[in-house]
This record gives C-alpha cells, structure tokens and sequence, in this order.
C-alpha cells in the first residue's frame, strides 16, 4: 500500500524541523560558546515573540479579523503568570514545574480574555473587533498600572490604591502600581521558549488542518456562502480567537518570567503594532512566515547595534521594514521567486 | 517602475545612513597612561523619555573628556548604548555592553529611566557589575543590591522633603496634589508626600490623579483643587504636563502656590513656553544651570557649546557620575589587576562604606548610604522673572 504525505502536513512538518533545527543550531552554538551574551539574552524574548506572532496569524490571516491588542492578553498571562509563579512557590518546589503551571496559568488568563471580549463582538460583522481589542489592550493596560497585589499568610490581597493595599510584616508585593511586578523569579529558559512554540505549532497547525480549521478558513473566505452551509458562525470564530488568546497568554507568561521587573506599560498600543507588522510582513496566513518573520525582526534592532550606526538604529529598522514589504509585493522578484521554485517543485513532486 | 523607483530609494536611504551613521560615532578610546575602565552607559537616545537619556548621555561624555585629558591614574572608555525607555531592550543593551568589554573591567553606568534600571540592575547585581545610576530614582533601584547606586534622590525622599519645606516654612493652610498615577516616578513622590504631610498636620484638602497616557486637558484636577480650595497645589510631575496646568491654571484665573519635584527643571527651556507662567513657581532640583560657581559655569559653556541648549539636571547628574566613579577607582588600590567582580565588589565596598565624599554639579560632599541611596539636599529654587533663585 503506498501513502503519500498530502502538501498540508509536509509543510507542517517543514515548520517543525525548521524550529527543531534552529533549537539544536544554537544549543550547539551556546555549548561552544560561540554565542554573544547579547544575542543568547534575546532567545527568549524572540521565542515569545514568534509565539504572539503565530498566535496573531491565527486571528488575522486565518480568521480574516483584525486584532490590535493582541499584546493586552501577552499582558494578561505575562501578569497572571508571575502572581502564579510566587504563589505556588512552596506548592511546586521545581521552577521547571512550576514555569509550566505559570504558563498555563497564563493561556488560561489570556482566554479568559478572549472569551470576554469575543463573545459580545465576534457576533458583530465588520471591524468591530479591531475596535474593542483596541480598546481592551489600553483598558488591561490602565488596570494593571493602577493594581496593586501582594500576598501574605492571610491570602491574596489586592487594591487600585496604595493607602488602602495593607499586607502584614512578612508579605511580599508583587504588583505595585505603576511599578509594574518586581523583584520576580527569572524561571524562563530559552528549552521552554522552544518547547511552547512547538505546542504553539501542533494546536495552530492541527486546528488549520481540521474540520474546524476549514470551517474557520470559509468564514473568512464568504461568510455568507459559509452560514449557507450551516457552519455556526460564532463558534467557530469564538474557536480561533480563544486558542490565539491562550497562547498570547503562555507567551506573555514566559516573558514575564524572563525579566525581574515588568510594568503594564511595555504591553501597549505598540507591542500590538509590532506583532501585527510581524504577521504582515511574514504573510497574512503563512505559519512560517511568521515564524521566521518574528525571529529575525525582533532581533534585528539589536544586530544594528553591532554596526558603527547606532544612532540610526531605529530609523534603518523602519526602513527595512519598508523595504521588505516592496521586495515581497514586488511582482518582478515574486515571479523570480515562484519560477525558481515552481520549477523545483514540479519536478518533486514527479 | 513606481515600485522598483521606491525600492532604490529606500535602498539608497538605508545605505545613506550606514555612511553617514559612520561619522556620527565619536572615538572614545582613553589615551595615555594608568588604569583604564569601560563605562558602558545605558539609556533612551530614542523614545518617550529620549531628552532624558540624551541628557545622561551627553553629560557624562564632557566629564570623561574632561578625566581623560587629566591624564590621572584612571582613564574612562566610554560607550552608551539606546535602551529606548524599555526593560527588555535594556537588558538587551547591558548584554552589548558585556560583549563589548570582554575581559576589561566594566562598570555600568545608568540606565537613565527606572523602570529599565530595576530590570538591568538586577542583571548587574547577578553577574557582579558595578551600577551607577544618574536618574532611576525609585527605591526599587538599589533595594537588596549592594553593588547598585544612585546618583540622584529617591522618589520617596524627595516628597518627603517637599511636605517638611511646606511645613517648616508656613507656606499656605490648604493643599492640593495633582499627580501622574500611571508613572512610578511621580506616585512615588506622590504617596511619600501625602504620608509625610499626615504626619506633619498639613491639610491635604484634594488628591488629584490623571492617567499615563498623552493628556492634555487637566481642567477636571485644577478645578477639584480650587474648589476644595487648596492654596498650594504640589506637582510631582514633568515638565511637559505640569507647563499645561500652569497654563490651564491661569486661564481659569486659579492661581495657587505651585511646587514642583526635579522633573519640573527643564520648563523654562521649553520651546515656545510662556515664562511669566512660571512666575512664582517654587521646585525642588539638585542643580540649576544658572549657578555662579566655576565648575557649573565651565559645564554649561562646554555643554552650550557642543549641543546648543541649556543643561537639565540629568546632564549634571551624569558629569557627577563620571567624577565619582574616577575618584572612587582612582582610591582603590591595585585597579589594574581587577577583574569586573573584583572591582565592583571594590567600588561597592568604597561607596558603601560612608566616608567616600564626592564634589560635584549637584552637591558638595555627597556620599552614599550603604542601601545605595545617596545622601545630599535639594536646593529649594523659586522662579523670578524667568530665571532660578535661591528660595
């Protein structure tokens, strides 16, 4: 009996080894030291970020809603994540284990999130979405500035107001107002950034490739032509934008958990943008385009550094952002590209 | 051909800038004989708060000119890196300056904003770096790192000081605060301030707060102020919202005592800034640029001169910087055979220990706390026909 692996999951399992490959590379390239501190500090943070991406794909190029404050519910599990992890310091003595409940602490924070917000929306036709993420990142974000929380053997307490936030002689703050969280437990490593993009990979991918995933994908094609064949338009968009919620939460858990400090602020209006322009530049849609999008982007500001441009730094970013989307809309290198590869295929797949 | 004709132009940007980008970096190696210590700056040349880093970066850049053709014992390298007001990518920035120092003995300078500072610090305080700081004022800074200094107040002290000055000098018999509640800085002043003047019996009558985001209108706090009342309105804020409410103030013709924190300095420089707004305004800063005495008159000449505007008080805090890590290595003995750890085990024994006195911009005879926090008094200044006077 001959199988034949359909075009869907090779290109699934091309992502996977792309990721695993990477994961080996530089685990042998940290091993021999090879590595600069710089580059070795940015893993993590670029491991959450290709997670947000790939999260924000799912919304915006496999949904076809547009999300702008995907960095509110980054927000929600980065802030849930760290009150867990201190929470659970005597409960779970292994930071590993207790990373991983961090996280998952955190995905369920940032679904929480994502079922607040899509369930009275995702009903609405048109860009309501984009208008209320928006306002719900700056709203996350307002709230966590003003929040204060701490922990003592009395429990939990929390206030929105520094004279009425008591905590007994031997309680630890954890969030402190416009302080953001201090003094927080560095548990991330850069295994754990990689282990949650391949679970990000598996739950995006096998949705994409399910009944659901096909669903979701004639929704954003024509809804109506979609609600003609019975497919319940809510659910299936509530579906997608919770699994992308969730993972933005665990993303934003790890990267909380890679800083000993952290405010609200750093999950604005901006971060959104910037993961957005991520999914955009590596393609509406594309999982690996994402991946590798979010993977150079977000260490490309600090690369420039190297260079005797420093003060230009952020200016050259901006402008090769632009550059890139010219050369991938250009129809002369796109012909380029798909005659050479075309060509390959073609033969390949004979 | 549109498209191709705007892919060459962004090309040709890009490579433009590398060229010119070139000139920009100015050589900073140290020359000449004796000890030579990295000081790698941290932060924003970029951003929100980039005039503040600017600032941090440009004045310590005179003091190390100034060290290194000195020739003494103890020559900087000096180098700053953009943290763009940013935790992680401050982190990101410490992380360049360790690859650029290698083996040579580094010693941290900054970050300028203290939101980065606490991320960095605690980096520093791991891997055994000295960390002075011009202007990351909140006590998170330094709190439990014995090798992180401050060159500047801590948020608390300052609004402590504010409500004892109010206090000792009888000044008004309602007060008003109006205060950023999404900003560390200004809701730490801000709750020291009120604590303080509980204690002291000082009738705190309004307690006015306006979010972090860009606001413009403050109309709502100024009117809760007057109509409670209040004869003294304190503003631990900066200095761009606080010209608004100077501004808004007059225009309802609600004209209290205002006083300011150090974030105020900076105002009368504003481009297009009305000064007989400030008339009477009193703030609370370490250093005024108009100061007669010779070293200050020297800086602000180099400083006028280089970048045509008037130093703030985190230029000098950072000139300050400079001269005390320089007199501090230049009293330990053996600094040549120090390694990072060694010398910052070294410097934060020295600084620690409360007989190290350092004379600069902004004070005479500072030294330090062996929390980090530094020991010197705000200058109380008052704002008279557009300049600073002693008040």
């Amino acid at each position: 009996m001959k199988k034949t692996i359909n075009k869907t999951s090779l290109n699934g399992f091309i992502n996977y080894g792309m990721v695993i490959a990477a994961y080996a590379v530089i685990q042998l390239l940290i091993g021999g030291k090879l590595i600069s501190n710089s580059l070795q500090s940015l893993l993590v943070p670029a491991c959450c970020y290709i997670v947000m991406t790939v999260s924000l794909n799912l919304t915006v190029g496999i949904l076809g809603e547009l999300s702008l404050g995907h960095a509110g519910f980054m927000s929600l599990g980065a802030f849930s994540g760290i009150v867990s992890s201190i929470l659970l310091q005597d409960v779970i003595p292994s930071p590993l284990l207790r990373l991983a409940a961090a996280m998952v602490i955190g995905a369920l924070a940032g679904a929480l999130g994502g079922l607040v917000v899509g369930v009275p929306v995702l009903r609405l036709q048109g860009d309501y979405l984009a208008i209320v993420t928006l306002a719900f990142g700056q709203i996350i974000k307002n709230i966590i500035m003003v929040l204060y929380v701490g922990v003592d053997e009395k429990g939990l307490h929390m206030a929105v107001k520094a004279d009425s936030f008591y905590l007994s002689d031997t309680g630890t703050v954890i969030i402190k107002g416009p302080m953001g969280a201090v003094g927080v437990t560095k548990l991330a490593s850069f295994t754990a950034g990689f282990l949650l993009i391949m679970v990000t990979l598996l739950v995006v991918q096998n949705l994409v490739n399910s009944r659901a995933g096909r669903a979701i994908m004639a929704l954003r094609d024509n809804r109506i032509a979609a609600e003609s064949v019975g497919i319940n338009v809510t659910k299936y968009k509530l579906m997608a934008f919770v699994i992308s919620a969730a993972l933005a939460g665990s993303a934003g858990a790890l990267f909380g958990l890679n800083y000993s400090s952290t405010v609200a602020s750093k999950f604005d209006f901006n971060a959104s943008i910037l993961v957005l322009v991520f999914v955009v530049l590596g393609g509406l849609g594309s999982i690996r385009g994402s991946i590798i999008a979010a993977a150079l982007l977000y260490v490309l500001p600090e690369l420039l550094r190297g260079f005797d441009i420093a003060e230009y730094r952020m200016l050259i970013y901006a402008i090769i952002l632009i550059l890139v989307m010219l050369i991938t809309n250009n129809p002369a290198i796109q012909n380029f590209i798909n005659a050479k590869f075309k060509k390959k295929r073609k033969g390949a797949v004979k | 051909m549109k498209k191709f004709l705007a892919l060459l132009l962004a090309l040709a940007m890009t490579l433009a800038l590398a060229a010119c980008g070139g000139d920009g970096q100015k050589d900073n190696g140290a020359s000449g004989s004796g000890v030579t210590i990295k000081v790698g700056g941290i932060g924003p040349l970029t951003g929100d708060a980039a005039q503040y880093g600017t600032a941090t970066a440009w004045g310590a850049q005179i003091a190390v000119d100034e060290i290194n053709a000195l020739n003494g014992p103890v020559q900087l390298d000096y180098r700053f890196e953009d943290d763009t007001g940013v935790a992680d990518t401050a982190v990101s920035a410490y992380n360049t300056l360790k690859d650029w120092a290698k083996d040579a003995p580094l010693v941290i300078y900054g970050c300028t904003t203290t939101t980065p500072c606490v991320a960095v610090a605690s980096e520093a305080y791991a891997d055994r770096y000295f960390q002075l700081t011009p202007s990351a004022s909140s006590p998170e800074v330094v709190n439990g790192k014995d090798n992180v200094f401050q060159m500047c107040f801590t948020d608390p002290y300052l609004g402590t000081a504010g409500a004892d000055y109010l206090s000792e000098n009888g000044l008004g018999t309602k007060y008003g605060i109006i205060y950023n509640n999404g900003d560390a800085y200004s809701t730490g002043i801000a709750e020291a301030f009120l604590e303080e003047a509980k204690a002291k019996g000082l009738d705190v009558v309004s307690t006015q707060t306006y979010p972090d985001d860009t606001t413009t209108d403050y109309t709502v706090q100024l009117n809760a102020c007057k109509d409670a009342g209040a004869d003294v309105v304190f503003l631990p804020i900066y200095y761009t919202p606080a010209s608004l409410i100077l501004a808004q103030a007059k225009q309802m013709s609600y004209a209290p005592l205002f006083i300011g924190g150090d974030g105020m300095d900076g105002m009368l420089d504003m481009d297009g800034f009305d000064k007989s707004l400030a008339e009477g305004l009193l703030l609370m800063t370490p250093f005024s640029a108009g100061a007669e005495d010779e070293r200050t008159k020297s800086f602000v000449e180099k400083y006028q001169a280089e970048h045509g505007i008037l130093p703030n008080q985190f230029a000098a805090d950072g000139y300050d910087c400079m001269y005390a890590i320089y007199e501090a290595c230049s009293q330990i003995d053996g600094v040549a055979d120090m390694d990072s750890a060694q010398l910052c085990d070294a410097l934060s024994a020295l600084f620690g220990g409360g007989s190290f006195k350092v004379d600069g911009l902004t004070g005479t005879g500072m030294t330090w706390k062996s929390t980090g926090e530094i020991s010197k008094s705000p200058l109380i200044f008052k704002v008279e026909n557009g300049a600073y006077v002693g008040a």
